[in-house]
């Protein structure tokens, strides 16, 4: 790959982070987005120290959609692979509550990505060239009791990365859905995840790295989630209402 | 959750935490009994704490290279591993390092860890620059040898006692290759061995590999090893186009329940061969990576669990110089005496060292992995009580079962040590399950 600049959103989180440092590996420029972005001072400095590469630091909060187009603007320059890591998993039962508390959620997982990879997602069919990368999750794929609500807004994402990707497949932009299992971050720490089936971050960063390389679709990181997903998808609603999975 | 060190031994049901930010650790030290973990790579039960274990894992970036001094500025929580992929393709290397490069810089110098240098460069210690301390106040304080001297004093080589260190200025050394030089000599005994080491004082690295099974005239037979960094100028010119890349190595790792008894007999097997090979010619000389050099075991995920379930124990002690003949040889009949089985010690040759608390003096330093059992830990008490009689002392960073009678007989700065964190309010926020058991 040549020297590309990557744009990462949501950039505080350990996914990020783990992306950051990959792809810098790679000898890529890259452009950290974040709330309260200063805090990330001592990654920046990390990142270059370590690989020799550019990193600057950039003001963002993914709900507000209003400042998406002076965002782009404010960048050094229009990124060549833009990823959003952005979410938010809140508490299945505040939500059930609270219609607030239930439409953050929604906002955090599809409306604000949604939109700001339809913004970057213009510029790069303008341009002709570019990756867009999602990070959605396989929640998406069917809901279910305990997080429907953070699952559906992921299926919304989901659903529109896909068009998003057929949308510009004819525009020399590709775009990637990813939906990692459970991964060992912030967001799980205090849940007891099955070894097996849960990554390191940095696994979902040589995912998403290779995939951005081989242009591929949709990345699963852990092969045997893609097993696992089919069988859900495919239990019959009459049999799968009744089950707590 | 179940905590332990390298050796898997002892196992103890602890408290772990692993902040991501200032305001958090802080919090978290404020509840006391804190000890920092940093890549648990301490044997015994250094790093661990029931009541509050925290993990310094978040705090790992490094924060800025002066290429004039070598010197890096660097969280206490990046891996020595991280250090060596990022400088020594720029010509830079540890100034002291330890037999793994997965430690952390805060264990580096919380241990006042030694390399096979000890005897021409000292400690870790002398590679530090400062370092910033978490202090009770909560806030942050500069220590260096200049700067709150006492602290830092006491803080390189103080095990974790006086606080979290945070971050640290380190210097690197300079090199112009990634290969080592490496000479390999035959010792026909423990005395022969000695005589080369003194011999080679002037050589950077040294170091050797004793063969327990052997008494009598042979005790102490072994392959006493010397290093120094290739030059450039000395290698052949096909090394020249890649004189500082890092080639990858494959990473094995161990199957589980692999018997300890198949590594011990392979490498003592490999020592014989080597010991007749080269004692043909008395020595060989040969060029080796860093990595093969330094670390050989890294390639070797997990290695620590062919022990079992049990798990093992390193057993470190030194003796100082002018008893060490005597000392060692005293320690290696009770040893080959034991019918434990064949397997390989290391020997190495320490400098003077000043210092408030740190393991090395100068002397002769044994280690030997034992797996833990009721007659390996009564080896140890048999050996513990030589190295008192020859005046020695333990490294605690190996430790995992010393009596608290045998460290307080060992170690005459421990007095000095526990008035120090009293006074300085130190041992209300700070202790290790190794603490509570010397007594620290
Ligand atoms: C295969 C192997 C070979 C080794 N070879 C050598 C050798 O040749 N020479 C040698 O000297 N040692 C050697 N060691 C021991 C090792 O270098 C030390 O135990 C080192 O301290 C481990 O670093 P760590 O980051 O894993 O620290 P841990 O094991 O997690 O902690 C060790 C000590 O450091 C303290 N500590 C860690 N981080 C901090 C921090 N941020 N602030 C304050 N205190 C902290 C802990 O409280 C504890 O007391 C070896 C160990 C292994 C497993
Ligand atoms: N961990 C898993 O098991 C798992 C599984 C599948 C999918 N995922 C997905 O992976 C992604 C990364 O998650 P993670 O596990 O690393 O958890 P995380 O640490 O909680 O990461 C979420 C990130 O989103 C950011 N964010 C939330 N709301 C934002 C907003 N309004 N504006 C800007 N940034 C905002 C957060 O920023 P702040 O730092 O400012 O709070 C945080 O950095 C998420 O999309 C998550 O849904 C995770």
């Amino acid at each position: 790959m040549n020297k590309e600049t990557v744009l990462l959103m949501g950039a505080r989180s350990d996914i990020a982070l783990a992306l950051a440092h990959r792809f810098a590996k790679g000898g890529n420029d890259i452009q950290l987005a974040a709330r309260n972005s200063n805090g990330l001072i001592e990654d920046k400095l990390d990142i270059e120290l370590r690989y020799g590469v550019n990193v600057t630091l950039h003001e963002f909060d993914v709900l507000d959609t209003t400042v998406n187009e002076l965002f782009i603007n404010s960048l050094p320059m229009i990124p060549d692979v833009a990823v959003c890591v952005i979410g938010h998993m809140g508490e299945q039962k505040e939500s059930e509550r609270d219609v607030q508390i239930a439409a953050l959620v929604m906002r955090s997982n599809y409306e604000g990505p949604a939109a700001i990879l339809a913004a970057l997602a213009n510029r790069f069919e303008e341009r002709g060239s570019g990756t867009l990368v999602g990070i959605s999750s396989v929640a998406g794929e069917r809901g279910r009791a305990t997080n429907y609500v953070y699952g559906s807004a992921k299926a919304g994402l989901t659903a529109f990365l896909s068009g998003l990707r057929n949308r510009l497949s004819k525009k020399s932009v590709h775009v990637i859905t990813v939906l990692p299992g459970f991964v060992y971050t912030k967001m799980t720490e205090n849940m007891e995840l099955p070894v097996k089936l849960t990554a390191q971050p940095s696994e979902v960063a040589n995912s998403v790295f290779r995939a951005v390389q081989k242009k591929r679709n949709i990345v699963y990181v852990k092969p045997i989630w893609q097993l696992i997903m089919i069988i859900i998808r495919n239990i019959p609603e009459t049999i799968f209402k009744r089950t707590n999975i | 959750m179940n905590l332990s060190g390298w050796g898997r031994y002892p196992r103890i049901d602890a408290k772990l935490s692993a902040p991501r930010d200032l305001a958090t650790l802080r919090a978290n030290v404020h509840k006391g009994n804190a000890i920092a973990r940093g890549n648990g790579r301490a044997y015994g039960d250094s790093a661990v704490s029931t009541q509050n274990t925290i993990h310094m894992k978040h705090f790992n970036r490094m924060l800025g290279f002066d290429t004039q001094l070598g010197q890096l500025v660097a969280e206490s929580g990046v891996l020595l591993a991280d250090i060596i992929d990022a400088f020594l393709p720029r010509g830079w290397f540890p100034y002291v390092t330890p037999g793994t490069k997965f430690v952390t810089l805060g264990g580096l110098i919380a241990a006042d860890v030694h390399g096979k240098n000890h005897h021409k460069d000292g400690s870790f210690a002398k590679c530090v620059d400062w370092i910033e301390l978490l202090t009770c106040e909560g806030d942050f304080k500069r220590c260096s040898a200049n700067e709150n001297t006492e602290l830092f004093e006491w803080t390189v080589g103080g095990m974790g006692l006086t606080g979290v260190i945070i971050r640290a200025a380190i210097r690197l050394r300079p090199v112009s290759s990634t290969w080592i030089e490496q000479r390999t000599m035959v010792a026909e005994n423990i005395s022969h061995a000695i005589e080369i080491f003194e011999k080679f004082q002037d050589t950077t690295y040294s170091v050797a590999w004793i063969d327990c099974l052997q008494h009598g005239n042979a005790m102490g037979r072994s392959l006493v090893m010397l290093g120094e960094h290739a030059k450039a100028e000395n290698l052949p010119s096909e090394y020249h186009s890649e004189l500082l890349k890092i080639r990858p190595k494959r990473k094995l790792r161990i199957p589980l329940q692999f018997p300890n008894w198949v590594l011990n007999n392979f490498s003592v097997r490999v020592f014989n061969a080597l010991y007749y090979s080269v004692g043909k010619r008395q020595s060989a000389q040969k060029l080796i990576d860093w990595d093969s050099y330094f670390y050989p075991l890294d390639t070797i995920l997990d290695w620590n669990k062919i022990y079992g379930r049990r798990g093992f124990a390193q057993y470190q002690c030194v003796i100082p110089i002018q008893m060490a003949d005597e000392g060692l040889r005293a320690l290696l009949s009770t040893i080959s005496g034991a019918g434990i089985g064949s397997f390989l010690a290391v020997l190495k040759r320490f400098g003077t060292q000043e210092s408030k608390f740190s393991f090395p003096m100068e002397g002769y330093t044994l280690a030997l992995d034992l797996p833990v059992n009721t007659k390996t830990l009564a080896l140890m008490e048999q050996l513990d009580t030589i190295t008192l009689q020859y005046g020695g002392r333990f490294y605690l960073a190996k430790d995992s079962r010393m009596s608290r009678f045998t460290f307080q007989s060992s170690e005459p700065r421990a007095t000095a040590y526990s008035q120090y964190r009293s006074e300085q309010g130190l041992n209300e926020l700070y202790c290790s399950t190794q603490s509570e058991r010397l007594g620290i």
